[in-house]
């Protein structure tokens, strides 16, 4: 048994080692191995096409895990202070818009946003003031941007609620008995208990975006993302240079994951300092 | 009085912003979907108001989509389950509580990555270039790898094994120890322990990891299209093909609304299957 779960750790493994291991290969080919060189990676850089894809995906991800950190954070305290059929009706919404695959996502986003486009768009043009290029609304980084956020939004809105039932209650009302007011209970007490989860929230929430591809794929419009690139280039043919932007792409979530998971220790650590300290309340 | 009024005025003002984004992003998409699906294919593509059942009446022209969703999603749902249960098995009972949440954070990591690079992967991996160069230099000439059912399955159980390990291993986890050591005490031989015992009190785990997977199976495009070449296509295949390419919106959407309802019909026996266990829904977002 230990031995197979060796073999699934390399089967899990092995296949990313291998695209990182050939993004150094001089060579052009698997079955080409050349030696080590950072040749690829160069060739990468230096293609405006791809600096350009990953600007936008760096835009989007940062716009989209930071109104999720915010929207979720928000949601989530409003949540917690409620009962009956709006929680219920929320908390439908929310594992909806989580489960629902991307690709359904993608395509209503796309027909649902460009029938409105459509229909503003002549209403726009006739109020705008004479002589000026009327404003035109059309599919790009803002609609990236809020079909991503559905998705990672709800992702906060579990995390931050996770870790609000799980904070000390006695540390809330011990505030309040000493006549803090709530705005202070919440910047002192409950902020700091659950910045934890909100960055964890934030860290992944980028992950999700510059990582997705099939919603980008629908809504993205004229702009490229670095998945659709790399989506693009592999439907032309295989290039070494693909390997590069895959390893950049992998080294992107394994350093954000590597933080969420430090993140995640240091609350749990956090947790059992205030708890020794206040052997009292458990 | 004016406290709880305060609350209240606090309380819609925070859940204002996610509500105007459920509203736009999810609820008008979805109807816009469903009425398109009962509307006409205009001339140049796109949508023309209509109210008609056609779309529904021609899905059977793409019934190979349907066809291959509906024999690869559970094949590969299964075949996952397979290779997934030893593992949370051997993490769950067997390691020691050291490595544990290491070994753990090993298997999820991969899930939290790029699908398309790890898609890629083996598109390099078992591309003519690949393993098959490899064989034909010991002699093993035109062995092919891509573009086979064999490719598409071992995309689809590498894309979500994570998925699938994870909810048993929870499920494991709490298992009482106790009860192993009751049945051999009792007797019972370990196959019998594990058939009688183990696999019975795992069986939370193992429907939220299948339906989980399922459903992700079920709306995949990335695996068939890039390790069953044209051959192996899927519902998700069909519906880039109609939204992107043919822009047929109506019958697109038509497609979409019958690929939601299967899945609804899905996750409703699920929540049948599994009445009341809400933590485990909650664990299973990682």
């Amino acid at each position: 048994m230990r031995f197979y779960s060796i073999a699934v750790y390399l089967f899990l493994y092995v296949p990313i080692g291998i695209i990182i291991l050939f993004s150094f290969n001089s060579g052009r080919h698997a079955s080409d191995f050349q030696g080590l060189s950072l040749k690829w990676y160069g060739k990468a850089l230096s293609n405006p096409f791809v600096l350009e894809a990953l600007t936008s995906s760096l835009i989007i991800a940062f716009s989209a895990a930071l109104l999720s950190s915010i929207m979720g954070t928000t949601a989530a305290l409003a949540l917690q202070r409620m009962k009956g059929p709006v929680k219920a009706l929320f908390d439908g919404l929310i594992y909806v818009s989580i489960m629902i695959p991307g690709i359904v996502i993608g395509i209503a986003t796309l027909i649902a946003l460009v029938t409105v486009f459509d229909l503003m768009n002549p209403l726009l043009a006739s109020l705008w003031p004479e002589g000026e290029k009327p404003l035109r609304l059309s599919l790009g980084y803002a609609s990236v941007i809020a079909a991503h956020t559905l998705f990672t939004m709800s992702l906060v809105i579990l995390l931050v609620r996770a870790r609000i039932e799980g904070m000390d209650r006695s540390l809330i009302e011990a505030s309040q008995d000493l006549y803090a007011t709530p705005a202070q209970t919440f910047r002192l007490i409950t902020l700091p208990q659950i910045f934890p989860a909100i960055l964890a929230g934030f860290l992944l929430s980028f992950t999700f975006s510059f990582d997705d591809f099939i919603i980008s794929f629908f809504v993205a419009g004229p702009n490229t993302t670095l998945p659709i690139y790399v989506f693009s280039s592999i439907r032309r043919g295989i290039t070494p240079e693909v390997n590069a932007i895959g390893t950049m792409v992998l080294g992107v979530s394994l350093f954000l994951l590597v933080a969420v998971q430090l993140l995640l220790r240091s609350k749990n650590k956090q947790k059992t300092n205030i708890v020794a300290s206040n052997s009292s309340g458990e | 009085m004016t406290g709880s009024k305060k609350g209240l005025w606090l309380t819609t003002a925070l859940l204002a912003p996610t509500t105007l984004w459920f509203l736009v992003m999810l609820i008008l998409p979805l109807v816009v979907v469903v009425i398109f699906s009962f509307g006409d294919r205009a001339p140049t593509g796109g949508y023309a108001a209509a109210f008609t059942f056609d779309q529904y009446a021609n899905l059977a022209s793409r019934l190979k989509a349907f066809t291959n969703t509906l024999t690869y999603a559970p094949l590969g749902t299964l075949m996952t389950l397979l290779v997934a249960y030893p593992l949370a098995y051997y993490l769950a009972v067997k390691v020691d509580e050291r490595w544990k949440l290491l070994l753990l954070v090993l298997v999820i990591v991969p899930f939290w990555t790029s699908l398309l690079i790890r898609t890629y992967a083996w598109i390099f991996i078992l591309g003519g270039r690949g393993i098959p160069s490899l064989l034909a230099m010991i002699g093993f000439e035109d062995v092919r790898l891509i573009n086979t059912s064999g490719a598409v399955l071992v995309g689809m159980i590498y894309g979500y094994l994570p998925l699938m390990v994870f909810p048993i291993f929870v499920s494991l986890e709490k298992l009482d120890k106790r009860l192993l050591e009751a049945s051999s005490d009792l007797g019972g031989s370990p196959f019998r322990t594990f058939i009688q015992v183990t696999l019975p009190l795992s069986m939370p785990g193992m429907v939220t990891g299948c339906m989980l997977v399922f459903i992700l199976l079920m709306g995949e495009f990335l695996i068939p299209a890039f390790l069953g070449g044209g051959k192996i296509f899927f519902i998700g295949n069909a519906l880039v093909d109609l939204f992107l390419q043919s822009r047929n919106w109506p019958f697109g959407s038509a497609l979409a609304v019958t690929l939601v309802i299967i899945m609804l019909v899905m996750v409703t026996l699920y929540m049948r299957l599994t009445t009341g266990s809400k933590t485990e829904r909650d664990q299973s977002v990682m």
